[in-house]
């Protein structure tokens, strides 16, 4: 018995003192990393000249964050996910144990109640101290949130679709009556706008990447191809929306015929480099190409969309929608008008994706994603197959790029560098290739999160006017891409829905499934 | 070019004077055979003796430096394999094909495997998606009806029980099974089999023979297959091509290939002046026998 | 034909920098068979880091003779771009060895976002210009040739001599090729493939910092976007040698800068990346395999 525990506290000794080696390894290689990046930085002065500021306060806090935390993973949180693991294979317990110990209902009651107090309390309080006030406050929300789907998760999981579909029919409603016409415009635009095009252009890229396999970096031309076709045929011919509309995405379909056709025969990463270089290619085209498309200057003054044609919004017109309806002029209208325009163009996309998945286009372009040489040899023509494949994920950029340009009223090339094309393939892999689902979640935490950031000003009462949290924006976007892949390789929804069934319909675990070869 | 006249219309498979050649490497050599409509055709011969690239030639993933390949089908129509691209050889022409190393869709169900194969038909249904897009009935019979087909294959493979679950999950044997059945979904007339018993237990290779048997007999169509397992090919085959080195050295049935002596010399590995030895000693014991 | 040879001379001076960087591409991609995307950032940190440390040289000891300063330089950014390459490798890239195709490409973009913004946020968003290190200029039959250019295209072929012998003559480069060819048979004779690789993104990074610092000599500003084109073009001419060829790689980077200069030279300079991402794209398409590389035959 002495044995056990003399060896169980040699063990514990052991542990901590692999976990200060560890941390001082840690704090050694993050000194190394950031001793020039962050002790130091290369500022002008009035002259114009380079000069260096320290940091060196910053520096130590990163180093002390580095070690503390490495600290922490090697003494507390690798033995006790360890132990975890153990208790799970004892108990035949779920692995979800964790989070019924985190989500309970008196925790969820103490967040609800604290941040009600948070609300009332902000009033009358210096700024400082609100901004606290604030982070409790946003902190127990998102907590009673997580805690609310955790309860419902069963009703939720399986009645997502509909569920999912009428909190955002409710969603501009609900924000009216919240903020007020006015007060809406952040949240419709700046949320709902926002995320719903990354969502529709997500879907369209999956269609591409998701289901034919197909590897394509430069998805953000067919964006651009959809928004330049509104934008100079709108402002040339004069024509409305709901005409250039499906034009632009048959053009862009045209645009990605064009494109598919010369990679047909390339594999994987060559592929992605190759789509790549098209979408800078088209760019670049458009930067340079300046006596029709106005350069890096941009079109501006695009007309905005109608409610097919019987209201505008134009506020010089006389059928304007606030005039029609006696109401007080605002943009708000506008945005809502958008709001459902591109949940509607959303939701076609995932309408036509799910049927054509039960098509045999659609089946034939997940078996081309299995294995090509086996396609080929069942007598499906894969040139048509990838072709087809490119052309209705571009016609959806591109219904997405005229939605986009009547939204903005301008489009420039700025809108269209690689950046896009890579966060939208990030968000299809992040959320799971293939699956509507997973990837309308990646959306929403992806762009939805780093939206947010605009909305901590307040932080500037804690760390100081100078601090701009909207810097950290795409830094943290990218730290999320890698730390989400890290954690799920294949995505928030790995598995897959088969198109079809027998008996009972099973969802196919992703080690099955393939990725492409290109 | 009267083909009519140089073709019986009970073989399905002419292969004239076919050769590949691989950079300098002549890997077949003016090779020529015939399978007839309804048989079992066999293609055999020593590791490398070039006999997958006659099969890829056939099937249309090689295009072939010389030779002709003419299909006859039971209609009457006749095409000649080596100048079609390798998809259409399966869409008209009906020659499906199996592949040493298995090529399953392992993500996709065992059914929706099978739904694919049907993927020409199922098109036409569908007015090219178009029309299934607006959910016309046309192809939702159409896609009845080819689960009614895949469903007719899994019981024929003895798969029924698994067809939801992934192909990929399936066991070796079962696999082997799933690729025969795909290709059946085609519609085949000739269906070309690369090692179908390859890495199978005694009792999934018996399996294996009922099997192809059955399809023989019930739907008529031919079947060319090349084989390592002698028991598999001795068994249910009616005719053996034997191929060594990219050439033809022996042509008949079962019974005449196994006695031949230049098939025994490349199974066994003589040297050439040694073949003569062969041939005799074959002859006097044949004498002895006799 | 005085200003065609100018333009060769410019053009092999930026195609040094581009087969430096290129080198890093062709070797990740051969030892693991993963596109590198944060690598053109790899080498924005080294230019970086070289003009950090030119700051401090030229603060505390003002009369600093430049051969010692570019020295330091060079050899601080291959420090500090080692240090970054072997711990982005260890904390994102290991982790996904063997899984999912697609999630190392993600992570490395994932990753190319977070560094170019890291310096963003931590070095600002504007230029960071310096005076001319080194401003000679030789005059050989009427073309004029600086000290820069000389300095770069020597550092360029001592380092690449020194790589050729590491990757042909040592056993570390018996095990990164070995690694290359089969990464588990390479395990099973005792080649520890994890320490291979981790020593791979140290070298690539190294190189590429190395570009960093002739880039930042060169044109004498550095800006924390500097990753992406200079990146994409270093790996369009790793595709355009054969990727996985180490020569390959050279020769391409070469090549690219030739055909940047003389574009720029004869044609708009507006389109000059038209023409290198048209070069990437039709060669991709004509003869994947690139100039040097070893063509992948499908097998059915």
């Amino acid at each position: 018995m002495t044995n056990i525990t003399s060896r169980h506290e040699g063990a514990a000794g052991d542990l901590t003192a692999r976990a200060l080696r560890e941390a001082l390894y840690a704090g050694l290689i993050s000194l190394g990393l950031f001793v020039l990046f962050v002790g130091l930085k290369s500022d002008q002065n009035i002259r114009n000249e380079l000069i260096l500021v320290p940091r060196w306060g910053l520096l130590a806090i990163f180093v002390v964050i580095a070690m503390v935390g490495r600290f922490l993973m090697i003494a507390y949180l690798q033995p006790f996910l360890a132990s975890q693991k153990v208790v799970n294979a004892a108990t035949g317990m779920l692995p979800d144990s964790m989070a019924s110990r985190f989500f309970r209902l008196p925790f969820f009651i103490a967040a609800v109640v604290v941040s009600a107090v948070m609300i009332a309390a902000a009033r009358g309080l210096p700024d400082n101290i609100a901004a606290y006030a604030t982070i409790i406050r946003g902190l127990a929300i998102i907590y009673s949130l997580a805690c609310l789907f955790y309860m419902f998760r069963i009703f939720i999981t399986t009645h997502f679709t509909v569920l999912a579909v009428a909190a955002l029919v409710l969603y501009p409603i609900v924000i009216v009556a919240i903020f007020g016409a006015q007060g809406s415009l952040k949240w419709v635009d700046n949320f709902g706008i926002q995320i719903l095009i990354y969502v529709m252009l997500a879907w369209g890229l999956n269609i591409v990447v998701g289901l034919a396999g197909l590897l394509d970096l430069g998805y953000v031309a067919f964006y651009a191809v959809g928004a330049y076709s509104y934008a100079l045929l709108s402002s040339t011919f004069g024509l409305s929306f709901w005409v250039l509309l499906p034009m632009a995405g048959i053009l862009a379909a045209f645009w990605g015929m064009i494109l598919g056709f010369p990679v047909l025969r390339l594999r994987g990463d060559y592929l992605a480099i190759v789509t790549l270089a098209f979408g800078e290619i088209i760019r670049l085209v458009l930067l340079n190409w300046a006596e029709v498309t106005n350069g890096a200057a941009g079109i501006s003054g695009v007309a905005k969309a109608s409610v097919f044609g019987i209201w505008s919004f134009d506020v010089s017109a006389p059928n304007n929608f606030a005039k029609a309806f006696g109401l007080p002029m605002s943009s708000a209208y506008y945005k809502i008008f958008l709001f459902y325009l591109i949940l509607a163009l959303a939701l076609l996309t995932a309408f036509v994706t799910v049927r054509l998945r039960r098509m045999p286009i659609g089946r034939a372009w997940e078996a081309l994603r299995e294995d090509e040489i086996a396609c080929r040899s069942l007598g499906i023509n894969t040139v048509t197959t990838k072709l087809t494949a490119f052309a209705i994920g571009a016609m959806f950029g591109g219904f997405a790029g005229s939605f986009f340009a009547a939204r903005q009223g301008f489009v420039s090339p700025e809108s269209f560098v690689f950046l896009e094309s890579a966060v939208i393939l990030a968000i299809v892999v992040l959320g799971g290739m293939g699956s509507l689902v997973g990837i309308a979640v990646a959306a929403a935490v992806m762009v939805g999160g780093t939206e947010i950031l605009r909305e901590l000003e307040f932080l500037k009462h804690i760390f100081g006017p100078d601090f701009t949290p909207e810097l950290y924006r795409m830094l943290l976007f990218g730290i999320a891409m890698v730390v989400v892949m890290v954690w799920k390789p294949r995505g928030f929804v790995g598995s897959r829905e088969p198109t079809a069934f027998l008996h009972e319909r099973k969802a196919v675990s992703g080690s099955f499934t393939k990725e492409g070869h290109g | 070019m009267s083909l009519e006249t140089t073709m019986n219309s009970d073989t399905i498979l002419k292969v004239e004077h076919l050769s590949m050649k691989f950079g300098g490497l002549m890997a077949i050599n003016d090779f020529s055979f015939e399978a007839k409509r309804g048989e079992i055709t066999a293609l055999i011969g020593p590791n490398g003796a070039g006999k997958t690239t006659v099969f890829n030639c056939i099937t249309g993933f090689y295009k072939p430096t010389m030779g002709m390949i003419v299909l006859n089908q039971k209609a009457g129509k006749q095409y000649l394999l080596e100048r079609l691209p390798d998809f259409e050889i399966t869409k008209h022409a009906k020659v499906a094909r199996t592949f040493q190393n298995i090529r399953l869709f392992s993500g996709l169900t065992v059914l929706e495997n099978l739904l694919v194969a049907q993927h020409n038909k199922l098109m036409v249904a569908s007015g090219f998606t178009v029309l299934g897009l607006l959910g016309f009935p046309t192809y939702r019979k159409a896609a009845k009806e080819a689960i009614e087909l895949a469903k007719h294959w899994l019981e024929k493979a003895d798969l029924i029980d698994r067809a939801d679950d992934p192909a990929g999950d399936l066991s070796y044997g079962a696999q082997r099974r799933l690729e025969i059945a795909r290709a059946m979904c085609t519609g085949p007339e000739l269906l070309c089999l690369d090692e179908p018993a390859a890495g199978l237990n005694p009792r999934e290779s018996a399996a294996l023979n009922t099997l192809l048997r059955s399809i023989r007999a019930d739907t008529g169509t031919s079947l060319l297959l090349i084989e390592h397992d002698m028991s598999v090919v001795m068994e249910i085959s009616d005719h053996v091509v034997v191929l060594e080195y990219g050439q033809k050295i022996s042509d008949g049935t079962p019974d005449h290939v196994k006695n031949d002596p230049k098939v025994i010399a490349a199974y066994l590995g003589v040297e050439d002046d040694e073949v003569e030895d062969v041939i005799s000693e074959v002859e006097s014991l044949e004498g002895g026998v006799n | 034909m005085e200003y065609f040879i100018q333009q060769l001379v410019n053009g092999l001076t930026l195609g040094s920098i581009y087969g430096m960087i290129a080198i890093g591409y062709t070797m990740v991609y051969g030892i693991i068979g993963m596109i590198n995307f944060a690598h053109g950032d790899i080498f924005m940190l080294g230019g970086f880091a070289a003009l950090i440390v030119f700051l401090i040289l030229t603060g505390l000891f003002a009369g600093i003779p430049v051969v010692v300063a570019l020295l330091i330089m060079l050899i601080v950014a291959m420090l500090m771009a080692g240090l970054w390459n072997w711990t982005i490798e260890k904390v994102a890239y290991r982790p996904l060895r063997g899984s999912f195709r697609l999630a190392p490409l993600i992570t490395a973009i994932g990753m190319s976002i977070a560094l170019s913004n890291f310096i963003q946020v931590t070095q600002g968003p504007r230029n960071k210009p310096i005076p001319p290190l080194v401003s000679s200029v030789y005059n050989v039959f009427g073309i004029s040739i600086s000290l820069k250019q000389i300095i770069i295209i020597l550092i360029t072929v001592v380092l690449l001599s020194v790589f050729w012998y590491i990757v042909h003559r040592t056993p570390l480069g018996r095990a990164q090729r070995a690694t290359e060819q089969d990464r588990k048979m390479a395990a099973l004779l005792g080649v520890d493939v994890d320490r291979t690789i981790s020593v791979t993104f140290v070298m690539g990074a190294a190189l590429a910092a190395v570009a960093g610092t002739m880039y930042l000599m060169y044109y004498g500003v550095v800006v924390f976007t500097d990753g992406f084109i200079p990146g994409v073009k270093a790996f369009t001419a790793a595709v355009l040698g054969g990727i996985g060829s180490l020569p390959g790689a050279v020769l391409g980077g070469l090549l690219i800068g030739l055909i940047e200069s003389l574009w720029s030279a004869y044609f708009t300079i507006a389109y000059k990346d038209v023409a290198t991402f048209s070069i990437l794209a039709i060669v991709l398409i004509f003869k994947p395999s690139g100039i040097l590389g070893r063509p992948e035959v499908e097998k059915v």
